[in-house]
């Protein structure tokens, strides 16, 4: 059998639930996060670039980069890497990021 | 008193959501244990709960100290010690750590002490109040926009929030598939997944080899680790190495399992560009020579999906260089805290431990926690340490500090690698500032450092305050001199609401605020 990351640390997950990335219906895993789940279903981004628009998801993986900031339930400017799935989140594309809400 | 016994798997549910369940909570009042009123500051605030803060944190407590353990994570452990959260079900989590017993062991010291496990706590400032004690401010939820940012005080502070990893840009290194090193670690670890079927792992420093030997044992085929510096140079300390048996040990579990999975290593190389539209096709890799210049002719085009890729670590110090601590030139060109042989820093009432102090493992944090912990219990009890109880951790930590220097200065960045940077390669990701106009501010206008870079072109300027581009800006402003390590001067450790700041504008002194130290501020 192939190995896997579930595999390797003997993982028995409670069952998986749903969430959609820009309409399209994405399993997650309880106890995952929004990028880890996206990762699982092989999508790698979900932000395009203000000025470019080029296509950006979790870099650092450890809240540090902002690379991964997603519109979630319609909320902007949400760190995926870092939120947690739950059922019926939903996920999409975010244009751009702006900072107005912050004083960096 | 553990506010999170059970270690919440979940923190806020949204933005709109009030912050994490356990972790706004106030303290019994009095707190058994310590005798702690409710409205009292805390003996000892923690910031990081890796693998220093921890230590520190339990170290404290046992003595008898009022202790808060913040983090901004819903779990403890910190980047090494990271693992699944309760609901995926990881029956062995060990299979992804090295030397995972000293974890558990400090986990279930936690349990049983009185700290109060503060989760999802960002700490985006601490201030030395006219009294003497110390404030940090925090905003909670998973990722920091619940709206209830709370205030925690405490008559000293420890520092252990970590390092952050450094990156070095490269061609396509904005490509989606493209990922921190210690990231894909992380995202492994804490949510069992792979950024890809075929990883390449590049860049610098020992972590590589611990992340290609957990990509392969989780089912990735890793073409090739590639490292831009030799191993040579730890051989010319050949002291440092065997007194650190550990060390080399875990070094030689990590190669067991490359050769197990047949992962190649190539020395002396680097990615020097990424191949894919919308993502990872291919890399190209190519020889370096001793000042870390691509040599022309040498790229050899390698195909995968993905690519980890990161430079070492850098540490996490903006909350201490905020308030004036003094910091340290690191052998490896990024800046530590400058610290006593007791873990204090140069403003009294802030110790810290582990990365701040300069990258060297989480045995060496461990260590360092378990002395400051013990230093900081002993400094505020009236019962100065004495020499034979800490002399034991100082020797300990004097070692594995000796080992990091080796290692840091080993992997530094050698000035050529600005050779593969083409004009169009974007130096800041978050505001896509090319290498060509970071040039062109240093030849036209005789920009000179990463400050004046960052006015006249906005590299640094973004979400991520410069963390992924600093090192880059530094080394093209230095223009081949030796580059000044980036300052480490962020005016927030973590991006703050324009809200929040209104709302402190105005609020009671917290010193003499009514509400419990752990209350939201209010809005
Ligand atoms: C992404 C990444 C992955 C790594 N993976 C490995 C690995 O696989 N193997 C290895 O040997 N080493 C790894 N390291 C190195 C690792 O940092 C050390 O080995 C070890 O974890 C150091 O312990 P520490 O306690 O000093 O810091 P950490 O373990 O990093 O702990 C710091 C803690 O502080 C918290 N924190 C930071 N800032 C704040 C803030 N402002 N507010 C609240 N909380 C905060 C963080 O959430 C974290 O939990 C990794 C480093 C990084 C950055
Ligand atoms: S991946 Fe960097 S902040 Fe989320």
């Amino acid at each position: 059998m192939a190995r896997t990351p579930i595999g390797l640390v003997g993982a028995q997950p409670d069952p998986p639930f749903e969430i959609t990335f820009d309409g399209r219906p994405v399993p997650a895993l309880p106890g995952q996060t929004l990028a880890a789940a996206l990762w699982g279903a092989g999508i790698l981004a979900w932000r395009t670039t203000r000025d470019g628009g080029r296509p950006r998801g979790a870099f650092c993986g450890i809240g540090q980069c902002y690379d991964c900031l997603a519109t979630v339930n319609g909320e902007p400017n949400r760190r995926a890497c870092l939120v947690p799935a739950h059922p019926g989140d939903t996920i999409t594309t975010q244009e751009g990021h702006g900072h107005d809400r912050l004083g960096v | 008193m553990t506010a999170s016994a059970s270690e919440p798997e979940d923190v806020a549910r949204s933005c709109s959501a009030s912050g994490p369940k356990d972790s706004t909570r106030t303290a019994p009042d009095p707190v058994p244990d310590t005798g702690r009123r409710a409205d009292a500051p805390y003996d000892l605030v923690v910031v990081g709960a890796g693998s220093a803060g921890l230590a520190g944190a339990v170290a404290a407590s046992e003595l008898g100290l009022s202790v808060a353990l913040l983090d901004s994570s819903a779990q403890s452990g910190g980047q090494f010690y990271r693992h699944p959260a309760p609901a995926l079900g990881a029956r062995r989590p060990e299979a992804l750590h090295h030397d995972w017993s000293a974890f558990a062991d400090l986990r279930r010291r936690l349990h049983a002490s009185g700290v109060d496990h503060l989760t999802g706590h960002h700490v985006w400032s601490v201030v030395k109040e006219t009294d003497g004690t110390w404030t940090a401010h925090a905003l909670t939820g998973a990722d920091g926009c619940a709206d209830a940012p709370a205030r925690i005080r405490a008559r000293a502070l420890l520092l252990a929030t970590g390092a952050y990893e450094r990156q070095l840009p490269f061609p396509g290194w904005t490509l989606p598939g493209v990922v921190g090193a210690g990231g894909a670690q992380a995202m492994l670890k804490s949510g069992l997944v792979l950024p890809g079927r075929s990883i390449v792992v590049a860049g610098s420093g020992p972590l590589l080899l611990a992340v290609a030997s957990s990509l392969a044992s989780a089912g990735a085929r890793v073409p090739a680790v590639v490292e831009a510096a030799g191993y040579l140079r730890y051989g010319r300390r050949p002291r440092a190495l065997a007194t650190n048996p550990r060390k080399a040990a875990e070094a030689l579990v990590h190669a067991a399992a490359l050769v197990r999975h047949r992962v190649p290593v190539r020395l002396r190389s680097a990615v020097t560009e990424v191949h894919g539209t919308d993502r990872v096709e291919a890399v190209t890799v190519s020889r370096l020579d001793r000042e870390w210049r691509p040599v022309r002719g040498t790229g050899r085009r390698i195909a995968c999906d993905a690519l980890a890729v990161g430079h070492g670590l850098v540490p996490q110090i903006e909350l201490a260089v905020a308030v004036g601590c003094t910091t340290r030139a690191l052998p490896d060109g990024t800046l530590g805290l400058a610290l006593d042989d007791l873990q204090e820093s140069s403003v009294p009432g802030l110790w810290a431990a582990g990365e701040t102090g300069g990258v060297g493992g989480a045995e060496l944090a461990r260590t360092e926690g378990e002395l400051a912990g013990r230093v900081i219990a002993a400094r505020l009890l009236g019962r100065p340490a004495r020499v034979g109880a800490t002399a034991g951790l100082r020797r300990r930590r004097d070692r594995m500090r000796a080992f990091a220097d080796v290692m840091s200065a080993a992997h530094a960045p050698g000035p050529g690698w600005t050779g593969w940077l083409s004009d169009d390669t974007d130096v800041c990701r978050c505001e896509e500032v090319p290498a060509g106009r970071i040039r062109e501010a240093i030849a036209a206008c005789g920009a000179r450092d990463a400050r004046t870079v960052k006015l006249l072109t906005r590299a640094g300027m973004g979400w991520c305050q410069g963390r992924m581009c600093g090192t880059a800006v530094a080394c093209l402003a230095s223009a081949g001199s030796a580059p000044e390590p980036p300052g480490e001067r962020r005016p927030f450790a973590v991006p703050v609401p324009l809200s929040t700041l209104a709302a402190l504008d105005g609020s009671p002194d917290p010193a003499s605020a009514p509400d419990s130290p752990t209350d939201p501020v209010p809005s």
